[in-house]
C-alpha cells in the first residue's frame, strides 16, 4: 500500500477492543503442566493397576530378575511417557520453550537402548522363549489398542490449552502414549525380547507417532 | 459471581482482596493499584490476572496496551505495514479465547508475544500462498505490464493516494464497511464479527460508499 498511515486505523482496534471487552466473562485458569500431567498419569496408573490385578506382579517380576536389560527398558519407557506428556502440557501453554521438546529424550534414550540390547539376547542367551509372528501381532494390536484412547484423552485435555505448535505437541502426545503402553505391556508380556519382538514394538511406536502427528495438527489447531 | 481464582505470586493477598472488591463495586482498584514501582510488564501481567477474573476495564486497558508490543513482534517476524494490523486483530482475537491458559506468575509479555508470533507466521504463510498463485497468473501478469514504469508507478500511487483520502473523508460506518469488506478482503461474517455490526447494515454501507465513491471520481474532471 502506497500510504500505509491511512491502512494502520486505531479506530479498528477500539472497537475490537470493545467487542472483546464486552464479551469478557471470568475463566477458570489452566492448572500448571504439571498437574495435568499428573491427571492423566493416575488413569495410566489406574489401567496398570488393574493389568497387575488381572496377571499379577509375579511374571514380570521373575522376568526383570533373568533379564535386567527388559527392567531398564521397561523403566526408560516409563521415564518417556511421563516426561512427552509433561513436555506436551508445557508446550500448551503459550510463552513456554520450545527446548521443553527434548525433556523425553534421554527417557527414549534408555528405553531405546535397553531394548536393543534384548536384540542380542537371541545370540548371547539362545535358550531363552521367544516371540513367534502371532504374538508379535498381539503385541502391535495391545499398544496400538491402548495408545489410542490415552492418546484421545491428552487431545481431549491440551485442546483446552493453547498448542502454538501443533504438529511438535502431536508427536510428543504420539510418545506419550506409545511409551505408555509399551510400560503397561510390560505387565503382561510373556515372553522376552527378541529382534521381532522389537521391531514390533519400533513399529508400533511409530505407527503411534505418526498417526498423531499426522491428525494432531488438525486436532489442536483450534487456536 | 463464584472466584475460585486465587491470587499468585507477587499479587499477594491483599491485591486478591481488593481484587474481590473491585468486581463487587465495578471500581477496578487494580488499576490504581498500579502504581509507578511497577515495570509496564509487570502491570499488564496484573491487568490480565484482573481480566481472567472479569475486569473489563483492566482488560480492554491491558488490550490497548498489547497492541504496540504485537506490533513490534509481527515487524520483527518480517511482516509489512500493510499486513500488521491484520495480525495484531488475529491475535487479540486469540488472546482473548486462550485467555485462561495465561499463568500470573509468569511473564504476561512472554506469553503475547507467543502468539502474536504464531499469528505474524500465519500471515506470512497466508500472504505467500497469495502471492505465489499470483505470481503463476498469466493473466495478473499481462493486466500490469509496466509494472516498473516509473511514471506510470507514480501515476497508480497518486491514485491510489486519492482513493484512500477519498475512502478517510466518507461517514465511519461506510469507512469501515470498505476497509473491512473491500481493502481486507474479510467475509460479511468476519467483518461482522470484528466492527460489531450485522451483515445487513454492513452490505447498505458498502453499497452506499461505492456510490458515493463512483460519483465523486466520475463527477471529476
Amino acid at each position: 500500500m502506497e500510504n500505509p498511515d491511512v491502512m494502520s486505523d486505531p479506530q479498528s482496534h477500539e472497537a475490537l477492543i470493545d467487542r472483546l471487552g464486552t464479551d469478557l466473562v471470568p475463566v477458570r485458569r489452566l492448572l500448571p503442566p504439571w498437574l495435568r500431567t499428573a491427571g492423566w498419569l493416575l488413569v495410566v496408573v489406574a489401567l496398570a493397576v488393574g493389568l497387575l490385578m488381572h496377571y499379577g506382579a509375579d511374571p514380570m517380576l521373575r522376568r526383570w530378575a533373568a533379564t535386567p536389560d527388559l527392567a531398564w527398558a521397561g523403566i526408560g519407557a516409563v521415564i518417556t511417557a511421563v516426561c512427552a506428556a509433561w513436555a506436551a502440557f508445557a508446550l500448551g501453554v503459550p510463552g513456554r520453550r520450545a527446548a521443553w521438546a527434548w525433556l523425553p529424550l534421554p527417557g527414549a534414550l534408555l528405553w531405546v537402548g535397553a531394548s536393543g540390547l534384548g536384540c542380542l539376547r537371541t545370540w548371547i542367551a539362545p535358550g531363552t522363549e521367544l516371540a513367534g509372528v502371532h504374538q508379535s501381532a498381539d503385541c502391535l494390536l495391545f499398544i496400538i489398542s491402548f495408545s489410542v484412547p490415552l492418546s484421545a484423552l491428552l487431545i481431549v485435555l491440551l485442546r483446552r490449552a493453547c498448542p502454538l505448535r501443533p504438529v511438535l505437541t502431536a508427536v510428543l502426545i504420539g510418545l506419550a502414549s506409545a511409551a505408555a503402553s509399551a510400560s503397561l505391556l510390560e505387565i503382561c508380556h510373556s515372553f522376552d525380547a527378541a529382534a521381532t519382538d522389537l521391531l514390533t514394538h519400533a513399529l508400533a511406536v511409530v505407527v503411534v507417532v505418526a498417526a498423531n502427528a499426522a491428525m494432531g495438527g488438525r486436532l489442536l489447531s483450534r487456536t | 459471581m463464584s472466584q475460585v481464582l486465587t491470587a499468585t505470586g507477587f499479587m499477594g493477598l491483599d491485591s486478591g482482596l481488593s481484587l474481590r472488591t473491585s468486581l463487587d463495586q465495578t471500581v477496578p482498584a487494580d488499576i490504581t493499584m498500579a502504581n509507578d514501582s511497577e515495570s509496564p510488564g509487570q502491570r499488564r501481567a496484573a491487568w490480565m490476572a484482573a481480566a481472567q477474573a472479569g475486569d473489563r476495564r483492566a482488560y480492554e486497558k491491558l488490550l490497548a496496551d498489547s497492541v504496540a508490543l504485537v506490533r513490534a513482534t509481527a515487524r520483527r517476524h518480517g511482516v509489512t505495514q500493510d499486513y500488521l494490523d491484520d495480525v495484531v486483530q488475529e491475535t487479540l482475537i486469540t488472546v482473548h479465547r486462550v485467555r485462561h491458559t495465561y499463568d500470573p506468575t509468569r511473564s504476561y509479555d512472554a506469553w503475547l508475544t507467543a502468539i502474536a508470533s504464531r499469528r505474524a507466521i500465519d500471515a506470512l504463510r497466508s500472504r505467500g500462498r497469495r502471492d505465489s498463485r499470483e505470481l503463476h497468473d498469466d493473466y495478473a501478469l499481462d493486466q500490469h505490464p509496466d509494472a516498473d514504469d516509473a511514471s506510470a508507478a507514480a501515476e497508480s500511487g497518486q491514485r491510489a493516494q486519492r482513493l484512500h483520502e477519498a475512502i478517510a473523508e466518507l461517514p465511519p460506518g461506510q469507512r469501515e464497511a470498505v476497509e473491512q469488506l473491500g481493502l481486507r478482503e474479510r467475509s460479511l461474517s468476519e467483518a461482522a464479527e470484528l466492527t460489531g455490526r450485522n451483515t445487513g447494515a454492513l452490505k447498505v454501507n458498502l453499497h452506499r460508499a461505492l456510490k458515493a465513491l463512483r460519483e465523486r471520481f466520475h463527477g471529476e474532471p
